[in-house]
């Protein structure tokens, strides 16, 4: 395998971890205590480790492949929604910890839609 | 080092294919969790057991439909002809399919069962949950280094 095979086999398992961890967040915010009390540690470590590993990878990536740039509009996209997408993941994490799920929805909702909208940026590249 | 650039028609498909496949590891990473989780603690293993049920019913099994038929989708687009990356895309999407089948139907019986504490099923579940995440981490290695 090539370093630029192995890096986007990595990135793209990173992003099945993120994804995974947020899949468990959805479960635990929409779900009871004993749902809480089991996912809310893998949720976290899912969500950070892919979180920091698409990130990571994908400056790599970016750095590899001559054809792209790091100050291409669809990678500086993806930092935005990558930032947005964290933001919300450290809030929702916090207000588990604190115990005042309130709020829990609307972090779940954002790191959600942002996800998704990184997910689109990644296949579509606009302007690549 | 050059990318391979996809024509445009063959995005959307695509997308659809990533994300079931998303939508299915990451239910089964649940499953996983949460029957382990049943196994260790009894006092939450009836809930946990249904959760896992829960689920593989309506994570993984809607997981899988999107993913093979976004995977068709595109495969009828590409005409990518029968490279080992397909087959091995294939294999375990049609073998993890049976996998599947079959957890569900053992944690429906655990589900059941579960107010004694977890049960050998939650057990069989967690197993063949994580059977298919590694299957599934394979088919993410062919789908991204498509080997020849």
């Amino acid at each position: 395998m090539s370093l630029y095979e192995w890096l986007l086999f990595l990135h793209v398992l990173a992003a099945f971890s993120l994804v995974a961890g947020l899949t468990a967040y959805g479960v635990l915010v929409l779900g009871g205590d004993a749902a809480r009390r089991a996912l809310a540690p893998p949720a976290m470590a899912l969500w950070n480790v892919g979180g920091l590993g698409v990130l990571v990878l994908g400056i790599w990536l970016a750095l590899e492949v001559d054809s792209y740039e790091l100050w291409d509009g669809w990678i500086i996209a993806a930092f935005v929604l990558w930032l947005v997408a964290s933001g919300a993941g450290g809030r929702l994490a916090r207000m588990l910890r604190e115990g005042g799920p309130d709020k829990a929805r609307v972090q779940l909702a954002v790191m959600s839609l942002a996800t998704l909208a990184l997910l689109i940026d990644m296949v579509f590249k606009p302007g690549a | 080092m050059y990318a391979i650039v996809r024509p445009d028609g063959w995005n959307f498909p695509l997308l659809v294919h990533v994300a079931g496949a998303m939508l299915l590891v990451g239910a089964l990473v649940v499953a996983v969790v949460v029957t382990a989780s049943a196994l260790r603690r009894g006092d939450d293993a009836p809930v946990l057991t249904r959760l896992a049920f829960r689920g593989l019913l309506l994570g993984v099994i809607p997981g899988y439909v999107v993913m093979r038929g976004g995977a068709e989708w595109i495969a009828s687009e590409e005409s990518v002809g029968d490279p080992a990356w397909v087959g091995i895309g294939y294999t375990t999407a049609d073998g993890g399919l049976l996998l599947i089948l079959i957890a569900t139907g053992l944690a429906w019986r655990a589900a059941r069962r579960s107010a004694g504490g977890a049960s050998g099923s939650a057990r069989a579940v967690m197993a063949l949950s994580a059977l298919l995440i590694v299957a599934y981490g394979v088919a993410i290695w062919a789908m991204t280094s498509k080997p020849a």
